[in-house]
């Protein structure tokens, strides 16, 4: 009976080689599936939140331009719509208030923004979730965001208490949204989105007017640009506009802070997907390229006969390469599957971390398509070179069985340095350097994957010094008091006079652009006092600055961007009132992972602002034990408009850190176990092929089975122990560039990597060494003596 | 009495493959005497290569009995038989098997690093003609040297039995009759019980018996009254 009638007999015979190799081919399809599931899962999600901002940008009327100004009156709106480059221009009323929520102890702080009374909003709309907007004039009607509703399980018809400017004001929820300006909701001065103690809150233009003393008035304008518009020649003259009227400078998306981080972490996808993919089709390759000549080393013979039977070296090359695009097939499927179920995975959490009313889930054909292209490309150079090597030889030559190999004595044996080593190490040796090249793929491949575990573990020992250098060395306030103005020394005192309140240090910010010929940055001026305790700046050595008598200290990221060094002279535009422009020497510096950071003399700059002593807030630190009634305090002190606390901000910092970064690192760590599982299964195997004649002699010299293994293991061995100072080399120098790909202007990571974190990729990698070696063992156990010893060399 | 070292009783062997059944051996009684050097006889699929399979603990019997000396080689288990072939038994088999990646010195010393009162390897190699050629890789070797350094190997660590399975079989006859100098001088001066597996009867007179296989039995057993010296074997 004809099986697999009409399959041509080259074909069945792939078909049963697939089966017959099975495990390997799966290990490597493994690892093919990873680079291909990491490039979709990457570039998937990238393209996805993407494509979700745009809509959402575009179909909610996203600013271009944010403004914003002490007192403007409302007539100027029009103008400012007339300007050359606007398409839509909408003035608002925005300002901070301290909030009062039940059951909370410590206050929170809101964002209130006003909706146009009697029409809709023509820009930012709000996405409303549930409930309506507030009517026109209703003072005591809110619209929350989700985010905030939800963190303090409030539903419309829950109630706060908000103090605007200075007065209290009991607020009912009717209304419950979402808001492009808001994807990122994070409150003046946080490092990271505190849904509890951040608050949007929209109302009626008429009650905030009346709130605020903006009768007739606006504080805050947002414009759409027309196609083609320049947007710094718009800001350049909506700055003009509102310069009289305290305006504190206009900025673009760029500087919007919820685009920024939004930018900042598609832009970290985007990494991710430059420099993980790249290691797994790498390695890929090689085993392909192991696997395969091993194959046809194996079965020249019948290469042979099968030249010799009259088929073209087409017809037989094209039987090996259709036998690496059947396994490059099913690894690209199977990473497919695993990069679509993670890429939803991970843009519904990003989702859930940005404020999105939907998600779009990019699935371009493209994207597949380029993973598959890029796979098999990796796969069938990887195998070219042994077909190829296949093809070359005459048919007559390729039946008759290859000469043996020939093997040397090891550098050094002649003075006797191995004496003292069994024969079965000295196999070993011998055998790593009868093929040092294959040898050294197969410690490449290791250290490959313990490269790709220590980029995925070096991000907690990055958090870690972030979290020290920034909360336990620099920022070591208890908390920081804004206020809503510029206010006078003596606030100082009354700070001091708050319940529990044990330090006081003033803090003065100005709005600035900072140049360097064509280099600019907008950036918030911090002037503090010298020999400030709880806040402090430090150098490369983590060892702490004075601020200068004169001059300007930056951060390391500044520095970078404007190519300023020490000593350098600065311009800087002062935003605020357009009060023009002073140049100032860089003094020093200095080492902050968050944001753009320049500080200088609290003195210095109200001279630089041409006024008297006047402070922007206040840092504190007090007592922890008259917490309760210190917040009490706060809530009912009218000149406060936000209040930032450290303990809260840190224990943020690493909740949303640890989850976002611990499912990356689980999905890296599996897939680099993928790796070093693949590469040391494949190459045991392929071992064991080769040497099953050796083993089998020992075997019936009389060693026991682990003894024999041993021969085998100890090559294995040997190469994951070299592997590993090449892996942290890898590990290093792919973290250092993973360092630089994410680094932003709000915030960059410390090239910091924990001799722990060496330690760990170093186990991890032994252990799926030790795995696979296992695996293989049971094989070593099986061999047939008889059948081996009987077979011709 | 003589000294008995094998003992088989009525020893069958059958391989299973799917629903094909072979019989390989079907009843074989043999008794191998210490220090003598039998010659088993018959063509290819007859049995000869099971047996000395299963002598030399390398396999197990369906049925039947099969000592040595006192150790019932039926019931012993995988570990008990390695440890069997480690002390008392020296293989040779028809493509010699050394490890390519060690030198005859070194082959041979793989054996004696394992072995409770080996000879040196030097010793063993000159008692087969090879010690000017010891530190020499099996591809720098031809094949009747790399046959003598097998059979080097298996004796250095003084083995009650040598089995030896075609060891002439991939060689010419010139080269053969030199291995089979080895075997016999081995077998003289050691007094190691020897049994040599062949399908070329010109062999058969240079031992002191010979059983001839046929279907998976001992068709006849044949003692040799005058046994010959290897040189006068050619075929």
């Amino acid at each position: 009976m004809r099986i697999m009638t009409g399959i041509p007999a080259l074909d069945r015979k792939l078909l049963r080689d697939i089966v017959r190799i099975w495990p390997q081919a799966l290990a490597i399809a493994l690892v093919l599936a990873s680079g291909v599931a990491t490039l979709i899962l990457a570039i998937g999600a990238y393209r996805s939140l993407e494509e979700t901002r745009r809509l959402y940008y575009a179909e909610y009327a996203f600013a271009d331009v944010f403004a914003t100004a002490t007192r403007a009156p409302r007539w100027l709106e029009s103008r400012i719509q007339e300007l050359p480059g606007v398409a839509v221009a909408e003035a608002r009323i925005a300002d901070y208030a301290v909030l009062d929520i039940e059951g909370m102890a410590e206050p929170a702080t809101g964002l209130a923004q006003s909706l146009p009374d009697h029409k809709p909003s023509v820009l930012n709309r709000p996405h409303v979730r549930a409930g309506r907007i507030p009517e026109p004039g209703a003072s005591g009607e809110v619209m929350v965001n989700e985010a905030f509703a939800k963190a303090h399980a409030m539903q419309i018809g829950s109630k706060f208490v908000a103090v605007l400017n200075g007065r209290k004001r009991p607020l009912t929820i009717v209304g419950i949204a979402l808001s492009p300006e808001h994807i990122y909701a994070i409150g003046p001065g946080d490092l990271m989105p505190d849904h509890r103690r951040f608050a949007v809150m929209w109302m009626s233009e008429q009650a905030l007017e009346a709130a605020f003393g903006l009768d007739g008035a606006f504080n805050s304008i947002t414009l759409k640009l027309a196609d083609g518009a320049r947007e710094a020649e718009v800001i350049e003259r909506l700055d003009g506009m509102l310069a009289r009227y305290g305006g504190t400078g206009a900025y673009g998306r760029s500087d919007q802070i919820s685009h920024a981080f939004l930018d900042a972490e598609l832009k970290q996808l985007a990494a991710l997907s430059r420099v993980i993919p790249p290691v797994f089709l790498l390695v890929s390759a090689f085993l392909l390229n192991m696997t395969l000549q091993r194959m046809i080393s194996l079965e020249r013979e019948q290469i042979g006969l099968i030249k010799a039977l009259g088929y073209s070296n087409a017809a037989i090359g094209s039987h090996y390469l259709k036998l690496v695009a059947l396994i490059s097939f099913i690894g690209i499927a199977i990473g497919f599957a695993l990069g679509t179920w993670f890429g939803a995975g991970l843009t519904r959490l990003y989702g859930k971390f940005f404020q999105f009313p939907f998600l779009v889930f990019e699935r371009d054909a493209d994207l597949y398509v380029i993973a598959a292209a890029l796979t098999l490309g990796a796969a069938v150079i990887g195998a070219l070179r042994a077909t190829l090597g296949a093809l070359a030889l005459p048919a007559a030559v390729a039946m008759r069985p290859p000469s043996p190999h020939r093997y040397t004595r090891l550098p050094g044996e002649a003075w006797g340095l191995y004496r003292s080593i069994s024969q079965m190490t000295v196999m070993s040796l011998r055998n790593m350097a009868r093929f040092p090249m294959r040898a050294a793929l197969t410690a490449l491949g290791l250290s490959l994957s313990v490269g790709l575990l220590i980029v995925s573990l070096f991000a907690f020992d990055a958090v870690e010094a972030m979290i020290d250098a920034t909360f336990f060395r620099s920022q070591r306030q208890d908390a920081s008091l804004n206020f809503p103005n510029e206010t006078a020394y003596r606030v100082i005192d009354d700070a001091r006079h708050l319940p529990g309140v044990l330090r006081v240090e003033p803090f003065r910010k100005a709005s600035v652009r900072l140049k360097n010929g064509n280099l600019s940055r907008r950036l918030s001026l911090t002037g503090k006092p010298d020999g400030t305790i709880l806040t402090r700046q430090l150098d490369s050595d983590w060892l702490p600055v004075a601020v200068p008598e004169q001059g300007l200290l930056i951060n390391r990221r500044l520095a970078d961007v404007l190519n300023l060094r020490r000593g350098d002279l600065a311009e800087v535009e002062l935003l605020d009132r357009r009060r023009g422009t002073r140049w100032v020497r860089i003094s020093e510096v200095i080492e902050s992972y968050i944001g753009l950071v320049a500080l200088m003399r609290i003195d210095n700059l109200n001279e630089l602002l041409r006024e008297g002593p006047v402070v922007s807030g206040v840092d504190i630190a007090y007592d922890t034990n008259q917490e309760a009634a210190l917040y009490r305090e706060i809530k009912r002190t009218p000149h406060i408009s936000s209040i930032e606390l450290q303990k809260n901000a840190l224990k943020l910092f690493r909740a949303t850190l640890a989850e976002n970064i611990s499912m990356m690192t689980s999905i890296y760590i599996g897939l680099a176990v993928i790796v070093a599982f693949g590469v040391v299964y494949n190459s045991a195997r392929i071992q064991l092929s080769e040497r099953a004649r050796d083993l089998a002699s020992l075997r019936v010299l009389g060693f026991h089975k682990s003894e024999v293994a041993r021969v085998l293991f100890t090559e294995l061995a040997l190469l994951a122990l070299l592997a590993q100072p090449l892996g942290w080399l890898i590990g290093y120098w792919l973290s250092w560039i993973t360092v630089q790909s994410f680094s932003s202007d709000l915030y960059s990571t410390p090239f910091i990597i924990e001799t722990a974190t060496f330690a760990k990729a170093s186990l991890v990698t032994l252990a799926a060494t030790i795995g696979s070696a296992i695996i293989v063992r049971k094989r070593i156990d099986r061999l047939d003596l008889i059948a081996v010893l009987k077979t011709r060399e | 009495m003589p000294d008995v070292v094998f003992e088989a009783r009525n020893v069958t062997k059958v391989y299973r493959t799917g629903e094909v059944e072979v019989h390989a051996l079907t009843g074989v009684d043999l008794d191998l005497y210490a220090g003598e050097l039998v010659v088993l006889l018959g063509p290819s699929g007859s049995g000869k290569s099971t047996l000395l399979n299963i002598l030399g603990g390398l396999d197990r019997a369906t049925s039947g009995i099969c000592r040595f000396r006192d150790l019932d080689l039926t019931r012993l288990d995988e570990k008990a038989l390695t440890a069997y072939r480690r002390r008392y038994v020296g293989f040779v088999f028809q493509f010699y098997n050394l490890i390519p990646s060690l030198t005859a010195r070194e082959n041979v010393s793989l054996v004696t690093e394992i072995a409770d009162n080996p000879m040196s390897p030097h010793e063993a190699l000159e008692l087969v003609g090879l010690g000017p050629r010891m530190d020499h890789f099996p591809a720098e070797l031809s094949g009747g040297e790399q046959q003598r350094v097998a059979i080097a190997r298996a004796i250095a660590k003084r083995p009650e039995v040598l089995l030896c399975d075609e060891p002439t079989g991939a060689l010419d006859s010139h080269t053969g009759v030199r291995v089979l100098e080895a075997i016999n001088a081995v077998n003289k001066e050691l007094g190691t019980t020897t049994a040599i597996i062949t399908h070329n009867a010109a062999i058969k007179d240079i031992a002191h018996r010979v059983c001839i296989f046929a279907d998976g039995r001992i068709a006849e057993t044949r003692v040799n009254e005058r046994r010959i010296e290897p040189a006068e074997v050619s075929w």
